[in-house]
């Protein structure tokens, strides 16, 4: 019994030691993180990192709160930023003490979901626009019309990704409203565009990025990474900036308050800062990372990408989906109900 | 004196009987009951922020499945979107216990009829699709009927079809893909009871002049009932909460039950109407379970 426990305890010991040395688990959205960026943060600091996936804020948001999830980091979009601060989940970790704090592009260091970014920094950001084969349509593509009133020819192929924050944005901003608002008169005029609009769709479904290649899919709205690599598989797809106002987010990593390996967490925090890491980040995902410096070590590719590099001109249609209130949410649920039911 | 031995062996064996059986109810009541109560209450509470519940006795989520305020006028009506989702589910469970029926029944029959020794072999056959997940599944079915799939690439090459026919993302999609899903569920009952069944009953009734239509009618279908009965609920109860098959091959135009459940407690931030929906759907579930009951004791235990 003795010896039990004895071993018990030295068991106990090195478990704790192993985690004080050399782990680190990350939750992380599915085929985002570029296994190369691990193995080099693992070769450099000596620590095993664990990666776990997740496919929407939401599951990740629930699956946290519940507690004893045992991850260090996590990286939640910008809107989810503020939600996971006021349920005080996230830890400030002396951001912008860090060496590389200094990176961050001027414009992602002070942002509206975490100011003086005390608990967060930029992972990837990317845009939700619209992709489109050009075999089949060869109008203009920078409108949100390819799926809110589709053109003759693509009738019938156009997918809608079932992500009720960004249509339902995008649907506001089409009729020359605003996303998140509470103003019944903007609100209906977007259902009604998008009831009408329903028949003329083929699906509201995910996995665009092997759908679109296969030509399964004629046109949907989409992500700009995601529609870089359909690209490279099929270079007849374009993709376009709804002029009428696109959404724009972006994805933080930040360290959760009750992380067990929080000295590994602020290194990785600080790691992913550095240019050459952040560029190996986008290289993977194929969106751009917010960090300054990176574009000396993108591949040649992204550099000049016109799903990564915004025109000009449409630059100011761009629009930040914050958290909407809970009465504009729930104005966005039953609207979202009634166009699938 | 030999009474009183008996009954204390009696209730030896009934506490024996307990202390056996207690694992199993305390997993039971453990790892069923307490959930469902949990939803149970979830669904009389208020919605949180964000996300969760806070603890206010509510019937909100009760009324919501039914009633609606309009968004945009605030008049309160019949939630004619929900009531939509719900039937689509209930028809399209219904459609699927009929077409696993339709291919099953033959099926079965054709397993009970082989030589004994060869009907294992078929049995197990049968059974194989159970060894892959439900998703793969799923997504093998989508690689049969796609754009670019099996079925249209070998139509298109034997040239009898210029276009690829739309398959994917009908409700056509969604049937094929639940009855190729839930067959095995079918064809196991009814092979149980056909298996059982006498066949010199169907010689005397020729025998006695009966057509074969009257010999299905009169002497096959009644014996073969409980068989059925029992697949069509194994096949009713999982196509109505189905998630995964409607959502993959039908594209998500149109929801389902299990996807608007799910909707509630994500995107939707509204768990009380998760779970007050989550419990009527099991309130469905449990008066199907019922029906069957009462109809197969009604049927006595000749089998």
């Amino acid at each position: 019994m003795k010896k039990l426990i004895q071993t018990t305890a030295i068991l106990a010991l090195m478990g704790s030691a192993a985690a004080a040395d050399g782990a680190l688990n990350i939750y992380n959205w599915g085929n985002y993180t570029n296994p190369d960026l691990i193995k080099k943060f693992e070769d450099t600091y000596n620590v095993k990192v664990t990666i776990t996936d997740y496919d929407s804020n939401t599951t990740a948001l629930t699956k946290i709160e519940a507690g004893g999830h045992g991850f260090d980091i996590v990286v939640p979009t910008h809107s989810y930023i503020p939600i996971y601060v006021e349920k005080g989940l996230l830890m400030k970790a002396g951001i912008p003490e860090m060496e590389n704090y200094k990176n961050i592009a001027p414009e992602w260091k002070d942002v509206v979901w975490d100011p003086a970014r005390e608990y967060s920094v930029p992972w990837q950001w990317g845009t939700t626009g619209v992709a489109v084969n050009t075999t089949v349509y060869k109008g203009d593509v920078n409108t949100a019309a390819i799926f809110m009133d589709p053109p003759e020819e693509l009738i019938g192929k156009v997918n809608v990704v079932p992500e009720m924050q960004d249509v339902m944005s995008m649907a506001l901003m089409y009729v020359g409203g605003e996303p998140c608002t509470t103003d019944k008169a903007k609100l209906k005029e977007a259902r009604d565009a998008l009831l009408a609009a329903k028949p003329k769709w083929m699906s509201m479904d995910y996995g665009m990025t092997e759908k679109m290649s296969n030509n399964d899919v004629m046109a949907s709205v989409n992500w700009n990474g995601s529609t870089f690599r359909i690209r490279k598989n099929n270079p007849d797809v374009v993709y376009g900036y709804p002029k009428e106002g696109y959404v724009v987010w972006m994805d933080n990593a930040a360290i959760l308050k009750d992380a067990a390996n929080v000295d590994n967490a602020k290194l990785f925090i600080n790691f992913i800062m550095d240019p050459e890491n952040a560029a190996m980040i986008s290289s993977f995902a194929r969106y751009a990372n917010g960090i300054s410096g990176s574009e000396a070590y993108m591949p040649e590719d992204m550099k000049t990408a016109p799903e990564i590099v915004v025109p000009d001109e449409l630059k100011s249609a761009g629009r930040f989906n914050l958290s909407c209130s809970d009465e504009a949410q729930s104005y966005y649920t039953a609207i979202w109900t009634e166009l699938q039911k | 004196m030999a009474s009183q031995a008996e009954e204390i062996a009696e209730a030896a064996r009934v506490r024996r009987n307990w202390l056996l059986s207690a694992p199993a109810l305390t997993v039971l009541a453990l790892g069923a009951l307490g959930p469902l109560m949990v939803v149970l209450i979830y669904s009389f509470l208020e919605p949180g922020d964000y996300s969760g519940v806070r603890w206010n006795f509510s019937l909100d989520g009760w009324f919501q499945i039914f009633f609606q305020r309009d968004i945009f006028d605030d008049t309160v009506g019949l939630a004619d979107a929900h009531l939509r989702i719900f039937w689509r589910s209930v028809k399209l469970s219904l459609l699927t216990t009929l077409t696993t029926f339709v291919f099953g029944f033959p099926t079965a029959w054709f397993i009970a009829t082989q030589p004994r020794g060869r009907r294992a072999l078929w049995l197990f056959l049968i059974t194989i699709p159970f060894w892959t997940n439900l998703l793969i599944r799923t997504f093998a079915i989508m690689e049969v009927i796609r754009n670019q799939g099996l079925l249209n690439s070998a139509l298109m090459a034997l040239g009898l079809i210029e276009q690829p026919l739309q398959i994917m993302y009908t409700d056509t999609a969604v049937l094929i893909g639940m009855t190729y899903v839930y067959l095995p569920l079918m064809v196991l009952p009814l092979y149980a009871s056909i298996d059982r069944f006498d066949f010199t009953l169907i010689e005397a009734a020729y025998d006695l002049y009966a057509s074969r239509w009257r010999v299905l009618r009169r002497i096959v279908l009644p014996i073969v009932k409980p068989g059925i009965i029992a697949g069509s609920i194994l096949v009713f109860v999982p196509s109505l909460g189905a998630y995964v098959t409607p959502r993959v091959l039908g594209g998500g135009k149109n929801m389902m039950i299990g996807n608007f459940i799910d909707l509630q407690f994500g995107q939707g931030r509204n768990w009380p109407l998760g779970s007050a929906l989550s419990m009527l759907l099991l309130l469905i579930v449990g008066a199907a379970l019922l029906a069957y009951v009462r109809v197969s004791n009604r049927e006595g235990p000749h089998g």
